[in-house]
């Protein structure tokens, strides 16, 4: 087990250089000007000379690489063009958002996607079950961020129940620690802070959650169509025990080992989803920030960002793999 | 009568019943396949019927008819069934158009990812080693990175419009289709039919394409119906971000983004494009689900 973690660590490695060999070659297969696509089309000559002698544009190909190399592993993922503030600050002051949101929309998805899975497999072919079966089906095929409009349409501008945009009302106090609001607000006891967060949280965390709920939905009843099939169930049924604690206690558990992969993988999915949910509901975090800077042709921004974004993705599912090995002894870890 | 005793004592001989016209009946069985095929029709024939179809030019701008609602709204009209957007234009129109260039999208997309990926994955299960490391190291790298996210960065340096839109959404499309006909060739590689056309003296290419090939098409064929789903929804979102398909174009999703600054005022002109989308979606979901269950009992949920 431990070599296994060990490799799969090591992996990680030519993975994320080759993450950072395509971000690095974007730049430079574009037309242009490399230092002009950086710094915009109204930097001064001065300027782009000495970021192309900064970064070394006038160096052969694969020396460039290296000195990007060599930036990245100081942690050093250059300047934002318009607030020429470090890349780096700027992506820890809004990650915190990014997976705040998809923290709730994931608690969201797993939860009321696997109750869904749950009932819908222990009434299989019951009006529950092709409706339900029939809604994640629609949940997966409906852009999201038309949902987004929809869901602010209804509840935001006609109901008036959640507030549009944003993290926060304005004249709402809060000390930040962590960035993660809930938690602050937890931490400081600031209850009106607290609730005014969830209130903010709850139409986009509900937008984002969707797609994944629909997939662990369909998810948890097919596995748990399996695992109902199975004789220790007919065992435990045949014992007397009642019908829920069968599902529950006997079933639920070996069910859901295959849903925890689709949960993990999901952060995938809540990322990219996160870029066009951020954007509708304005809410501050790292998709926001990425979009922003693609229309804003912001390119520190857009090469820092990904970078860092992949990375946490990859790392992510580094993780979800080792603890899938972990909680299923099935898996062959050679 | 002792001739038609022995003939009907005869036991019957099972017909010679080619596997495909089984799948065919199991998919034509299917509720859900047929569900999502007529969709599927529905949608390809209003693509290609456009021009007769819609009542009025999609791009043809009217300042007098500005958020005209729909015909059963106050105020709607019989000449703009589904009412007009903030230029004037009819939506019921640019909605038919919509579904024109949603399938040239899908069809682009769908067929850089198909084309490359499947040759990219030919290539990696039938040659092994040295070929194979390098090509999957690299498609897993294309995985690494979060979906549309890829999209998005590879529009960034593009710059927006159609044309790139297609080839960004194509792009993160290969992997996907490397990873199924890698799998499928290394299953085949083994057989007993590939063995004897290398030793008949079969080029490579030949024993990939010709005889590998049609064996891996099951799950090619439904990865493909999905596939088309997610390309539709992807162009939409970069059409929404402004990336896509630009003004005039009439582009599901960037008539949803155009409506968003009117959603007060006019609900109408972001609510439609969002159930074409919607549809057309669930229509390709719908046929791949029920593909999957007749071509590959394996995969069945």
């Amino acid at each position: 087990m431990l070599a296994h973690i060990i490799r799969r660590i090591l992996l990680l490695i030519p993975t994320l250089l080759g993450i950072s060999i395509i971000i690095f070659f974007m730049m430079h297969i574009t037309p242009g000007d490399p230092a002009e696509l950086l710094l915009g089309e109204r930097a001064t000559e001065k300027a782009l000379e000495a970021l192309r002698e900064h970064l070394g544009l006038n160096e052969p190909l694969h020396v460039q690489y290296g000195m990007f190399l060599k930036r990245l592993l100081r942690g050093d993922l250059g300047e934002t063009i318009w607030t020429r503030q470090k890349v780096w600050i700027e992506v820890k002051q809004r990650f915190p958002a990014t997976i705040e949101l998809s923290i709730a929309a994931m608690i969201i998805s797993t939860f009321l996607g696997i109750i869904l899975g749950i009932v819908s497999a222990t009434r299989q072919y019951s009006v529950f079950d092709y409706l339900s079966m029939l809604g994640a089906l629609v949940g997966v095929s409906m852009p999201i961020f038309w949902l987004g409009l929809v869901l602010m349409l209804i509840f935001s501008l006609n109901l008036g129940w959640f507030p549009m945009s944003g993290r926060l009302s304005v004249g709402i106090e809060l000390d930040t620690i962590t960035n993660f609001y809930l938690l602050d607000a937890l931490l400081t006891k600031n209850w009106a802070a607290l609730k005014d967060a969830l209130w903010h949280i709850a139409l986009p965390a509900f937008t984002l959650s969707t797609i994944p709920m629909a997939i662990v939905a369909r998810m948890t009843r097919s596995s748990m169509l399996e695992v109902l099939r199975q004789d220790y169930i007919k065992t435990a049924k045949a014992k007397g025990l009642s019908p829920g604690i069968v599902v529950l206690k006997h079933a639920l558990r070996n069910a859901l080992i295959p849903v925890i992969t689709v949960i993990g993988l999901m952060f995938g999915i809540l990322m990219a989803g996160a870029i066009l949910t951020e954007t509708i509901f304005a809410w501050p975090g790292v998709g926001k920030w990425l979009y922003d800077a693609v229309l804003q042709r912001d390119y520190m921004v857009i090469q820092g960002g990904t970078l860092f974004v992949a990375a946490i993705f990859v790392m992510i599912n580094l993780v979800v793999d080792i603890l899938y090995a972990v909680i299923n002894p099935k898996i062959s870890v050679h | 009568m002792i001739t038609s005793l022995t003939r009907r004592q005869q036991p019957k001989i099972p017909e010679d019943r080619h596997p495909f016209l089984d799948q065919l009946e199991q998919l034509w069985r299917n509720k859900t396949a047929v569900a999502g095929m007529i969709v599927i029709t529905l949608f390809v024939l209003t693509g290609l019927l456009a021009p007769v179809l819609s009542p009025h030019d999609p791009v043809d701008a009217s300042l007098y008819d500005q958020l005209k609602p729909p015909i059963w709204e106050e105020g709607g009209r019989s000449s703009n069934l589904l009412g007009t957007d903030d230029l004037g234009r009819d939506i019921l129109s640019r909605l038919i158009y919509g579904a024109r260039v949603s399938l040239l999208v899908a069809l682009a997309t769908v067929g850089i990812g198909f084309i490359f990926g499947s040759l990219l994955g030919a290539i990696a299960g039938y040659y092994k080693g040295f070929l194979d490391n390098i090509i999957m190291r690299f498609m897993d790298i294309l995985l690494a990175f979060p979906h549309i996210l890829l999209a998005i960065v590879i529009m960034a340096y593009l710059g927006p419009g159609l044309r790139n839109a297609m080839i960004a959404i194509g792009i993160i499309y290969i992997p996907r289709y490397a990873r199924i006909v890698r799998a499928s060739v290394l299953e085949e590689h083994e057989k007993d039919y590939v063995t004897a056309s290398k030793a008949v003296g079969s080029r490579d290419w030949r024993i990939i394409f010709v005889s590998i090939f049609p064996n891996c098409l099951a799950p090619l064929i439904v990865q493909t119906s999905l596939s088309f789903a997610s390309a539709i929804l992807d162009a939409a979102a970069l059409g929404f971000l402004g990336l896509g398909a630009q003004p005039p174009t009439p582009e599901w999703g960037a008539m949803i983004a155009m409506g968003r600054s009117h959603i007060l005022r006019a609900w109408w002109v972001m609510t439609f494009p969002g159930i074409a989308i919607l549809l057309a979606v669930l229509g390709f979901n719908l046929f791949g689900d029920g593909l999957r269950d007749a071509l590959d009992p394996r995969l069945r949920d």
